[in-house]
């Protein structure tokens, strides 16, 4: 049987994926304050170079640089598998109001002290607890009569989603002007904070999100055809949808809660992966999490690139900053793959 | 099949009164009612995408609430009323879900699969646009791939809303031919819901009438197109007669009995 062109295509863009993401790993290794050289960090990666090299790519750069992995795969695979199941164009892992949700948790976080509790804990935890509670909040508000509609499911999502906002900027407003400046910053995100204990956090839950997610994918494909081919093909649709919601949240959750809002992500690189791979979510998922995964590191490195005319730069200005264009450059040039017909 | 005292409300209202059937192995049946007689209910209460809130559904001596959706697929194909999709899915990628009820997570297709998913292309005519993308083809091209779907499922029965409500003359023949062929061959029970007398009349072993959410008549085209029974059902002056040209039956309608 002769091999099948998307198979070729997956194959072709997963070689290219790792050829750059390797490349752009070292560039952003290398990365601090002040720019080591590429031969310089292979030194270290091979277990030799300065003790100060050392440290900065082992201790200062490389939590980051996994974090950005890990996130960028995330919010990836987490928007390309909320396109399929709702299926929404415009789905993103923020539609349903997951973004703001997490940032009324870190503001709360930021402007509160909790006995005990150090700030550097309570705001990831509560910026997760109140995005996962978000979504379930809006899960709940669009049941009618144990039915979930999809259009019902968007509206309240952008309903509470607003509510959020303006309870963001309230609390923005209220605040001190340094407690203000930790707000703002946050909610343009940056990957500077990571820790590998962090890590230690984000990677399990992120990975096992995506593997679960991935295993659903035939079932996936099938509701991309509509509810109805669904349940017709075998698939217990309101236990597939409820699986999917809950692990996309948890993933979103675990990468939001640590490095802040990161738009665009997780809408423009799903769209630009179905336009080379097809929809097929058995090799949509895959090679988005790998693209998620490079573009959020080439971010990164381009947030510090700038470093000499603009101080590192929060990367959630980058990601829309380079995705904007590119994605409005598709969508003129292939309008109707794009938008769906 | 045996359907056991269906009964169906809707937001309280009834939709399906106490339905009895029983569906025969290997006939094709015919549903036919005015709309919102409860006809669509009645298919999607055949393989659970709605369950019946009293009486029972019986596929070979298994109730259909106790079966899972995946085993239920296992037996039981649907061919739905719209097939608009708008994702570039490959034809291939439509057809090969059909062996999505055998196959674990982790399964990807075995050889038994393919030569399956060959099969049917080949008997629905679709083999040669296997890599065309779904979203650009034409409304009976989708039905034929949606057909070869259903057949991968291996089903014992096939179930059809409105199979030729969307497509032009002389596809609606070509689909309905094409599985009235299938059915002989494969003894294959099929079931189709459909508000158009002739091609019924054309095509089915055995028809119901569905009036006022219950059934009205059920049995051979002769018992039951009868010019008074479409009248009541349809307020239509019709009837039952056979084309002289192919010796099909069919119904010639002479035009609406109800005085505005």
């Amino acid at each position: 049987m002769k091999p099948r062109k998307e198979h070729t295509r997956a194959l072709i863009a997963i070689a290219f994926l790792t050829i750059v993401t390797i490349v752009i790993i070292l560039l952003d290794l290398s990365w601090a304050n002040w720019p080591l050289s590429i031969s310089q960090v292979i030194d270290v990666l091979m277990g030799g170079g300065s003790s100060v090299n050392r440290t900065i790519v082992m201790t200062i750069n490389l939590p980051r640089v996994v974090m950005g992995i890990f996130v960028g795969a995330g919010l990836a695979v987490s928007g390309a598998v909320m396109q399929a199941m709702f299926r929404n164009p415009m789905a993103s892992p923020y539609i349903l109001g997951l973004s703001n949700g997490a940032a009324l948790g870190a503001a709360l976080g930021m402007v509160t002290t909790i006995p005990l509790i150090p700030v550097a804990i309570a705001v990831p935890a509560l910026a997760f607890i109140v995005c996962f509670a978000t979504v379930m909040l809006v899960y709940m508000l669009s049941r009618v009569g144990g039915n979930i509609q999809i259009e019902t499911l968007l509206l309240s999502g952008i309903a509470v989603s607003a509510l959020l906002s303006a309870l963001v900027s309230l609390l923005t407003f209220l605040s001190s002007q340094d407690q203000m400046e930790q707000i703002v910053f946050w909610t343009m995100g940056s990957l500077s904070k990571a820790t590998w204990s962090n890590l230690m956090f984000v990677v399990p839950v992120i990975s096992m999100g995506i593997i679960l997610m991935a295993t659903l994918s035939k079932e996936l494909n099938a509701m991309m055809l509509g509810d109805a081919h669904a349940m017709d093909l075998g698939v217990d649709i309101r236990k597939v949808r409820i699986i999917l919601l809950i692990f996309s949240t948890l993933v979103i959750a675990a990468a939001v809660s640590f490095v802040g809002v990161i738009g665009f992500v997780g809408l423009i690189i799903p769209h630009i992966v179905r336009l080379v791979v097809g929809p097929n979510n058995r090799i949509l998922i895959p090679v988005s999490a790998f693209a998620g995964a490079t573009y959020l590191v080439m971010c990164d490195y381009i947030a510090h690139s700038m470093y000499t005319i603009t101080g590192v730069l929060p990367i959630g200005i980058i990601t829309a900053i380079v995705g904007g264009p590119y994605f409005i450059y598709l969508l003129r040039k292939r309008k109707r793959e794009v938008g769906w017909n | 099949m045996n359907i056991e005292n269906l009964k169906f409300n809707y937001n309280g209202k009834p939709v399906l009164n106490g339905i009895n059937v029983d569906i025969r192995e290997g006939e094709i049946l015919g549903i036919l009612g005015q709309n919102g007689c409860g006809k669509t209910t009645l298919l999607k209460n055949l393989n659970k995408n709605l369950v019946p809130d009293s009486g029972c559904v019986i596929l070979d001596d298994n109730n259909l609430e106790e079966m899972s959706k995946k085993e239920i697929a296992r037996s039981i194909a649907v061919v739905p009323q719209t097939n608009e999709i708008r994702f570039a899915f490959t034809v291939r990628d439509i057809v090969s879900m059909g062996r999505m009820p055998f196959m674990g997570t982790f399964d990807g297709e075995s050889s038994k699969d393919v030569d399956i998913i060959n099969d049917a292309m080949e008997k629905t005519g679709i083999s040669t646009f296997s890599d065309r993308y779904i979203n650009t083809m034409s409304g009976g091209e989708r039905q034929r791939v949606i057909i070869a779907r259903a057949l991968v499922q291996n089903p014992k029965i096939l179930l059809m809303d409105e199979p030729t409500l969307h497509l032009d003359i002389n596809t609606q023949f070509d689909v309905l031919d094409l599985i009235s062929q299938l059915s002989k061959e494969n003894k294959l029970t099929v079931v189709i819901v459909s508000h158009d007398l002739s091609m019924v009349a054309r095509y089915c072993d055995r028809v119901m009438l569905i009036k006022d959410h219950e059934v009205y008549a059920i049995g051979t085209l002769d018992e039951v197109l009868t010019p008074d029974n479409m009248d009541t059902v349809f307020g239509v002056d019709a009837e039952l007669i056979t084309d002289i040209k192919t010796g099909k039956r069919t119904v010639f309608l002479h035009g609406s009995t109800k005085r505005l």
